[in-house]
């Protein structure tokens, strides 16, 4: 798909900040209002944005804590990986499942209500999953989304 | 504090932020009115920051995606900041966390493919300052995405 500038700068915009209304992101570029409304729209339809995220703030809705823990798979080849993903998936303090190439072989997003909820999400449900070997974990100190090469 | 009805009206909005407010009222069972004055509350508590568009990047091109950990170099005084300032600046990264536990920094890098990827890392990664060790995790398949919060 062939992006111009003013396509750039509407995905910088909004993928910051979805809030503001066609207008005032018209305004911000200097688009009509229903300029910025189809541009909008051909960017969904050609799935470049492919949804909508709430913003909230973890802490102040009771979750103080997110770790990203790395899996190692202790017995390749005997377990299903489809009985891990699908296992991991259910869990719904794990926000994020990724399969990787390299030192492990899944990556997870976890949050959890304190360290204590942590471990017992870590222990209770990460720790059974079907041929869970190696885990390491590393706790979210801060995060910040960059627009890349927007 | 939240309540069980703020906790509702942000699992319904959670799940589909863009929803007519007519239909999350009628969902969480509730006036449009009442559903109005708990989200205004709820962002002037700070607690709801606003929603943002997901980009799909392999749609713009962008096939490749890599997980950078980062270990730094902490003998220096500054390493976190001058790290951080320079990585920000590098347009192929499009998040950055920092942790506790082994690895300090991590980045997530999108390429158009490999190639591009190899000249990324070689020429804008392994020149930013202090690292002293680096993993690099290449994305196969994302499996679930959701950061939608357990409410």
């Amino acid at each position: 798909m062939n992006l111009d500038d003013i396509d750039h700068a509407l995905l910088r915009a909004v993928a910051l900040n979805a809030d503001q209304s066609t207008t005032q992101l018209g305004q911000k570029l200097g688009l009509s209002q229903p300029a910025t409304w189809r541009r909008l729209r051909r960017l969904q339809d050609a799935g470049v944005i492919a949804g909508r995220q709430l913003m909230l703030d973890a802490e102040k809705v009771g979750f103080g804590v997110t770790v990203f823990l790395g899996v190692k798979l202790a017995t390749k080849g005997r377990i299903s990986l489809e009985d891990f993903e699908r296992a991991v998936s259910a869990i719904p303090e794990v926000q994020l499942v990724e399969h990787v190439l390299g030192l492990y072989d899944y990556r997870l997003r976890v949050v959890a209500r304190d360290l204590a909820d942590f471990e017992r999400v870590l222990r209770r449900r990460v720790m059974t999953l079907p041929g869970v070997g190696n885990v390491e974990a590393n706790v979210l100190l801060s995060e910040e989304r960059l627009s890349g090469p927007l | 504090m939240l309540d069980d009805i703020d906790r509702r009206i942000l699992r319904l909005l959670q799940s589909d932020p863009t929803q007519p407010l007519p239909d999350l009222a009628a969902l969480a069972g509730l006036t449009p009115a009442r559903v109005t004055r708990r989200l205004d509350r709820l962002r002037q508590d700070g607690v709801l920051l606003g929603q943002r568009a997901i980009i799909d990047w392999r749609v713009l091109g962008y096939t490749i995606e890599v997980s950078l950990r980062v270990t730094l170099d902490k003998t220096v005084p500054r390493a976190f900041d001058e790290f951080m300032a320079a990585a920000r600046s590098v347009r192929a990264v499009i998040e950055m966390q920092t942790f506790l536990g082994r690895v300090d920094v991590r980045l997530s890098l999108i390429a158009r493919d490999l190639p591009d990827y190899q000249r990324i890392y070689r020429d804008e990664i392994l020149t930013l300052p202090h690292i002293a060790d680096i993993e690099a995790l290449m994305t196969v398949a994302q499996v679930k995405h959701d950061e939608s919060l357990p409410l």
